[in-house]
């Protein structure tokens, strides 16, 4: 891995990723999740907050009781699921791509900055990083949402907070162990400044696990992002996030499964995705998994 | 361990899950209850779920309501004079009471007036040495002004005490039937005091009720046995169990698979299969409770009261009951129940009109509305959903050209926040502590309540505040009743609410279960329960 | 050994401070009192308020505050909780038990079903159980486990009728005094006929729900650990001596591949803390999850910073016990640092 990254390295990779029938099946699901999620407003059969007091928990359209053009039923207040679920996919994904965001960047920068400086400033930031550890992360990120009032951005805030150690000791690691090679050493007689030599010359040879690392963070973000709106702390009715559904769905539990069914489908079948597709990154960027 | 000795292992905890076999002699009776007590000292706190599992159950007070009603009935006391400026009561007590024994502590005597001088005085003087016990906080003795109008609960002889009040309060004799005023053994307080564990007395209770605490497992359980001795007769049940069970789906599982008797609370989407399933009777009555919409009459365009009633106007209750209730509610009308004394059902509602709403808002030259609408996060028997009252609301008041955003906080917050007026307006509501008109109409609408901020409309109409101060000096219910009705009028002209609903209560039982009443105050009493074979 | 214990422990206590200080901080952070939810829709005066306050502590600027709650914590003192009046460690210690029972199960059947779900996906790599092992295993890492447990509940105990819904044990039939509140072990002491098995019963499927995601990962992790250590020279030195497969499989590969597998279920004590909570919740279970919801949504002070701190030191400790073992195990840790 100590050859800098080139064109032709993504393309091995890539070619590596195509041979994981998991790995495509999940990419194929999230492109399609993908394009429903730009495309909401076309392809959603209605607006996610219109209320039809003459269909309430209406059942799915092949069941007996159930029509179109609601396929997937309707809610207590006679919303209809299927376009719920389509915009509830946005917030999935609006959720995971700012959690990951700011785990990613922050913790690459205190990894990078304690792997590289060491000394005080390391121990300082691995200790923060031990105390946030030692709590487990969803009651972590309940504390905080406590401390924040509940809302999606304050849940996204915490769980980007419970994210950030693995990051940090990830890149910590990485840059310790590329900080004395040679290219470096190289790079640092040629007259290179610190930052430079950070971020330019030692980062991008730690990409490959941090983002395996981020694939993964991305379902643990969804699904703890559910967790929390499922206990009421996250996403609000009747914003149409998934775990958030799921919770207002909760009392019809004995009469209306459609409505406890679905939403936990979808995020079982995006987290699953996510974690195909992590997988098969993984072993695709891990060289000694390829020569296997 | 070795993978035979798991497999030993597995093998025989399956074979011992198929022998469950036992049956006990004893009538057990079962409550799926809603949450853990705080505790069981009544006197302490605040919360129906204390109440049931304390002052219901294991102790008595002075008088209590009479089974199902809101009236009141002797119960320790036998009987009461009242002097003629109305500042003097004097209780006769029963004679021959006795409290239960437990593991720490067996009476030598009958109740007596002791035990009443203790029970208050521990609440009312700052200097007695149980008031600090168990860091007291007497929140409810509080909330009901006892330290301002008890001037002191003194003993005449072992079976008569007198109480002498600051100023005639009519609803006094309400507020003693209330669990903050249950009465505790003076007996065992003065042996645990000497014992150096004063606490016990609010740990292990001891009382003169029905059932006497067991055990109690932390949000798994509460266990009781049938007071031998109990004044009214043993109960005819040997052991009550109260299973806690906080969800409502749960709930009404295992009361279908038998693991409980009677539940609380049921989930109102499920009350339909309730009524249909055979094994089942459903108990309802009407709340002693409102939900309410109120508008923040400090801030404009809420001040105008053509507005608030346009506003009003535009909200479709009976969807709103139908929906948010599931038909479990009743549209209110008045900001008091109608199963209270004092109701005036001649009052008009308002009309749902929406035409005439945009009228009325274009006469009083409001357009193009911007407000807000402030849902509460928790679940209440007045509201069982704020936030979909809240979206219908919303959907309604779009019709006549107003946007409202949807606006909640989580509890202490929301409470905080609206009683600064931070809202424009806000879903609330209120359930009644001793069935007396004032405990809704002062408390919730008073001058004086606006500014302690639980009259989160902060509407102060002189002509309804004479009405309802002067109410409460008055011993004459009829009298009273009068002044309330018009006080009622005035409101409805004035609208400083929507009045939503009034909830219906319902509880499920199994069908064996007899000799159950619903309370009006929403507490669950099991001293008359039995089981039919 | 000794000393590399000691070493451990030694640089524990500064993140112990930090700690202390993170549960203070975080739940004075907290915005509302609990003086008003206590108090609810009845409200309370201004001067009642802050009298309630002063009693609970909570008019001292923040800095006396912490002192004091570091002084108290040193005397064993870790506060009262403001809802019940009782003091934080015996609700926090009375409500363990429920959550240990459960947790022990659910790892139970994560080890009993994850082991040897890897080994034979690692022995039968490529092929058929591999992909069934794998595929399982990543669906359930995937879980959104409160609707697992949602759907568990309506299928076996709304439609079988074949599990209770809630509970932890059938309190019409049994009744005897909790001596250790672990379920289990006082319905095998109180002698009671099918009490240890009402007990089980109850336990059995919040037990399956919460192992899931241990169960995955012990799966996944046990198999790439054998793939791992089936490569290695004296595995096929092993078979070059003629040893039968399944001698080689036990003896040599597994005792090696465990190795992995204990970091891995040190590892999963803080998930399955976090697990415990959606669990507890969707099964009303009587444990410390749910009580530090209720304890977090009751704005009790006192009981989220106790239920905080011990959690958090739990979890540590469970991680220094995993760092012994695996130096114990693997003596390559203990004298390389």
């Amino acid at each position: 891995m100590s050859t800098p990254l080139e064109q032709s390295h993504w393309h091995i990779t890539w070619n590596y990723f195509k041979t994981s029938r998991g790995g495509m099946i999940g990419l194929a699901f999230l492109v399609i999740l993908l394009l429903a999620v730009i495309f909401a407003d076309f392809i959603a059969p209605f607006d996610p907050a219109l209320q039809n007091r003459q269909a309430l928990l209406l059942p799915p359209a092949w069941t007996e009781a159930g029509h179109l053009p609601y396929l997937l039923g309707t809610d207590a207040v006679g919303r209809d699921i299927l376009s719920r679920l389509i915009y509830g996919a946005r917030y999935s994904i609006f959720i995971g791509c700012v959690v990951v965001s700011l785990s990613v960047i922050i913790g690459t920068l205190l990894g990078v900055i304690a792997g590289y400086y060491q000394g005080w400033v390391d121990t300082v930031i691995m200790r923060i990083m031990d105390i946030i550890l030692a709590f487990p992360s969803l009651l972590l990120a309940l504390g905080m949402v406590a401390v924040l009032g509940p809302s999606l951005i304050n849940a996204m805030y915490a769980i980007a907070l419970t994210m950030l150690p693995h990051f940090v000791r990830l890149t910590r690691a990485n840059v310790m162990g590329e900080k004395n090679r040679d290219y470096v050493i190289a790079s640092r007689v040629a007259g290179a400044g610190n930052l430079r030599l950070m971020f330019k010359t030692i980062l991008p040879n730690c990409m490959a696990p941090l983002i395996v690392q981020a694939t993964l963070s991305f379902s643990n973000a969804i699904l703890d992002a559910a967790a929390l709106g499922f206990l009421g702390m996250g996403a609000q009715p009747p914003t149409p996030e998934w775990g958030a559904m799921l919770a207002e769905a909760r009392e019809f539990i004995t009469r209306a499964w459609w409505v406890v069914t679905f939403p936990g489908l979808a995020i079982l079948l995006t987290v699953l995705s996510i974690n195909l597709v992590g997988d098969a990154l993984r072993d695709a960027l891990d060289p000694r998994m390829r020569r296997s | 361990m070795s993978l035979k000795r798991t497999l030993i292992a597995t093998l025989l905890l399956g074979t011992l899950t198929t022998f469950s076999t036992s049956f006990a002699a004893d009538k057990t009776f079962v409550y799926c209850s809603e949450g853990s007590p705080s505790g069981f000292n009544p006197q302490f706190y605040t919360d129906g779920t204390t109440f049931d599992a304390a002052g219901q159950s294991i102790y008595n007070r002075l008088v209590e309501f009479k089974p199902g009603e809101t009236s009141i009935s002797p119960a320790l006391a036998e009987s009461w004079e009242i002097s003629a400026d109305g500042t003097v009561y004097t209780f006769k007590l029963r004679k021959g009471v006795k409290f239960q024994t437990t593991k720490n502590f067996t009476p030598t005597r009958d109740f007596n007036a002791d035990d009443v001088v203790f029970s208050f005085n521990r609440q009312l003087q700052k200097d007695h040495p149980y008031h600090k016990v168990s860091n007291g906080a007497y929140e409810y003795f509080t909330a009901m002004s006892m330290p301002d109008l008890l001037k002191s609960v003194e003993k005449v002889d072992d079976l008569t005490v007198r109480f002498t009040l600051a100023r005639p309060e009519a609803p006094m004799l309400a507020n003693l039937a209330m669990d903050f005023a249950s009465i505790l053994s003076a007996e065992y307080a003065d042996a645990m005091m000497k014992a150096g564990t004063p606490e016990v007395v609010d740990n292990d209770p001891v009382g003169t009720g029905p059932f006497q605490l067991v055990a109690y497992q932390k949000d798994a359980m509460i266990r009781y046995k049938a007071h031998p001795d109990y004044w009214e007769g043993k109960p005819k049940i040997d052991n009550l169990v109260y299973a806690i069970t906080p969800d409502n789906a749960v709930r009404w599982q295992k009361l279908q698979a038998g693991e409980c008797h009677l539940m609380p609370f049921p989930n109102q989407a499920d009350l339909e299969a309730m009524r249909k399933n055979p094994d089942m009777q459903v108990l309802e009555q009407e709340g002693l409770n409102i939900g309410y919409f109120a508008y923040n009459t400090q801030k404009k365009p809420f001040d105008d009261v053509r507005v608030r009633k346009a506003l009003n106007m535009a909200i479709n209750k009976p969807a709103i009951v139908e929906v948010v209730y599931q038909g479990a509610g009743k549209v209110a009308k008045n900001p008091i129940p109608p199963t209270m004394w004092g109701y005036n059902d001649a009052v008009q509602d308002d009309p749902y009109d929406v035409e005439g709403a945009k009228k009325l808002l274009a006469e009083a030259g409001v357009k193009d509305l911007k407000t807000n609408i402030w849902a509460m996060p928790v679940q209440r028997p007045y509201n069982p959903n704020a936030r979909r009252m809240a979206e219908m609301i919303q959907a309604d008041w779009k019709a006549i050209g107003v946007e409202a955003e949807i606006v909640t906080y989580e509890w202490a917050e929301y409470l905080e926040r609206s009683k600064k007026g931070e809202h424009d307006t806000l879903l609330m509501g209120w359930t009644g502590d001793n069935g007396d008109p004032d405990n809704f109409l002062a408390t919730l609408l008073g001058c004086d309540a606006v500014k302690d901020g639980s009259n989160r409309a902060f509407w102060c109409n002189n002509e309804f505040n004479d009405l309802v101060v002067k109410a409460k000096t008055l011993s004459s219910q009829d009298e009273r009743a009068k002044l309330y009705q018009q006080a009622q009028e005035v409101f409805k002209k004035e609208a400083p609410w929507a009045t939503i609903a009034h909830s219906v209560v319902h509880e499920v039982a199994r069908k064996n279960v007899t000799g159950y009443k619903q309370s009006p105050f929403g507490l669950h009493v099991f001293k008359y329960v039995d089981l039919a074979e | 050994m000794l000393k590399f214990i000691f070493n451990k422990l030694l640089m524990l206590i500064p993140t112990l401070l930090g700690i202390t200080l993170a549960a203070f901080l975080f739940v004075r952070l907290l915005p509302g009192d609990p003086v008003t939810v206590l108090t609810g829709e009845r409200g309370v005066s201004v001067e009642r308020k802050a009298e309630l306050m002063a009693q609970l502590g909570l008019d001292q600027p923040l800095i006396v505050q912490y002192g004091y709650y570091l002084k108290n914590i040193l005397s064993g003192d870790f506060g009262q909780s403001i809802a019940t009046h009782k003091p934080v460690i015996d609700e926090f210690f009375s409500r363990l038990p429920a959550t240990l029972e459960l947790a022990f199960a659910a790892m139970l059947i994560a080890v009993l079903l994850g082991v040897p779900a890897g080994i034979i996906a690692a022995i039968k790599r490529g092929h058929w159980p591999d992909h069934v092992v794998m595929g399982v295993a990543l669906t359930g890492y995937s879980m959104p486990i409160f609707w697992w447990g949602l759907l568990l509940i309506i299928l076996f105990s709304t439609t079988l009728g074949w599990t209770p819904v809630s509970g932890r044990i059938d309190l019409i039939k049994y009744y005897f005094e909790a001596e250790t509140n672990f379920m289990l072990i006082d319905a095998w002491r109180s002698g009671q006929a099918g009490a240890f098995g009402s007990v089980v019963h109850h336990l059995i499927l919040p037990a399956v729900v919460l192992s899931t995601i241990p169960m995955a990962v012990i799966a996944r992790q046990t198999r790439s650990a054998m793939l791992e250590v089936l490569g290695e020279d004296y595995i096929r030195t092993a078979y070059a001596k003629g040893l039968s497969p399944t001698r080689v499989i036990m003896v040599h590969a597994l005792r090696n591949a465990l190795i992995t597998v204990v970091t891995v279920i040190g590892l999963q004590v803080g998930s399955l803390m976090a697990g415990a909570v959606l669990t507890e919740t969707i099964f009303a279970w009587p444990g410390i999850g749910k009580w530090m919801i209720e304890a977090i949504a009751r704005r009790d002070y006192p009981a989220v910073q106790g239920g905080l701190l011990f959690i958090a030191v739990a979890v540590m400790l469970v991680n220094l016990l995993v760092d012994v073992l695996y130096g114990w195990i693997n003596p390559r840790v203990r004298d390389g640092k």
